[in-house]
């Protein structure tokens, strides 16, 4: 369909196949033209999203796969991230922003994926997370 | 005299360590653990360190960063140092606004000003 990038990716557990399929978005998305902070905080929320699925989901698994689906249009990106691991619940992540977890080394990354994407959600098994940025 | 390091710039001025980001992008698990450790070792060799982190070049940055960040900061301090970033641009910036952690992190507007708060 014209005016719509649609793909599906299946990559390994492995961060330099993350920063390929980040990068393949990424181009789409500068091709239709959307802006820096936009590019930015899709960038952003991509490496989140594959750096949970690949680092506490699959757990390094090289024999676990992680599935990516997006789709970029001239006014959104819809991104969807699938691992193979049991799952989680996003509801018990303790907030970082409270004091005591201010000082946590760990535990931002979902916190950042909302805060710069407009819509995030997980399915009811918590091992997929789809997020939708739209072109402002 | 300027020391290059894969991942950073250091260099001393009087008793500070000014440390320069040099990657535009600090993303990956693999070259955020390596400038952990360049990190941690920089605070490690100093009895008190004082330590000056310039984000100047920095684009990007993910949460795994912020993690070193923080740990450094606790070395930094357990050994008596200080620690000041410097330099970060306004897209950086509303990531450790965000998080909250421009209240635990001291940061200045730029390398002078971060030297002069570790004097």
């Amino acid at each position: 369909m014209e005016g719509i990038c649609h793909k599906r990716m299946v990559i390994a557990s492995d961060l330099e196949a993350a920063r390929q399929v980040e990068n393949t978005i990424l181009d789409e998305v500068e091709r239709y033209g959307y802006s820096d902070a936009s590019a930015f905080s899709i960038r952003l929320a991509i490496e989140e999203g594959l750096n949970n699925a690949i680092k506490h989901g699959n757990g390094y698994d090289p024999n676990k796969t992680v599935q990516v689906a997006f789709a970029v249009t001239p006014q959104q990106v819809v991104i969807s991230i699938t691992d193979e691991g049991p799952g989680f619940d996003p509801a018990r992540v303790p907030d970082p922003t409270c004091d005591e977890n201010l000082e946590k080394p760990c535990g931002r990354g979902i916190m950042l994926m909302r805060a710069y994407m407009d819509e995030i959600h997980y399915n009811p098994c918590g091992n997929q997370v789809r997020m939708v940025k739209k072109n402002s | 005299m300027s020391q290059p390091t894969p991942h950073l710039k250091v260099a001393n001025d009087g008793q500070v360590t000014v440390v320069e980001l040099t990657p535009k992008k600090i993303l990956d698990e693999m070259s955020i653990m390596q400038i952990g450790q360049q990190l941690y070792a920089l605070a490690a060799g100093s009895a008190s360190p004082r330590m000056a982190l310039d984000f100047t070049n920095v684009a990007h940055m993910s949460s795994s960063a912020l993690g070193v960040l923080i740990t450094l900061h606790k070395r930094v301090r357990e050994k008596g140092g200080r620690m000041v970033l410097c330099n970060i641009q306004p897209a950086i910036y509303e990531i450790f606004a965000i998080t909250r952690l421009n209240e635990i992190f001291s940061i200045q507007a730029n390398r002078q000003e971060a030297i002069l708060a570790l004097q």
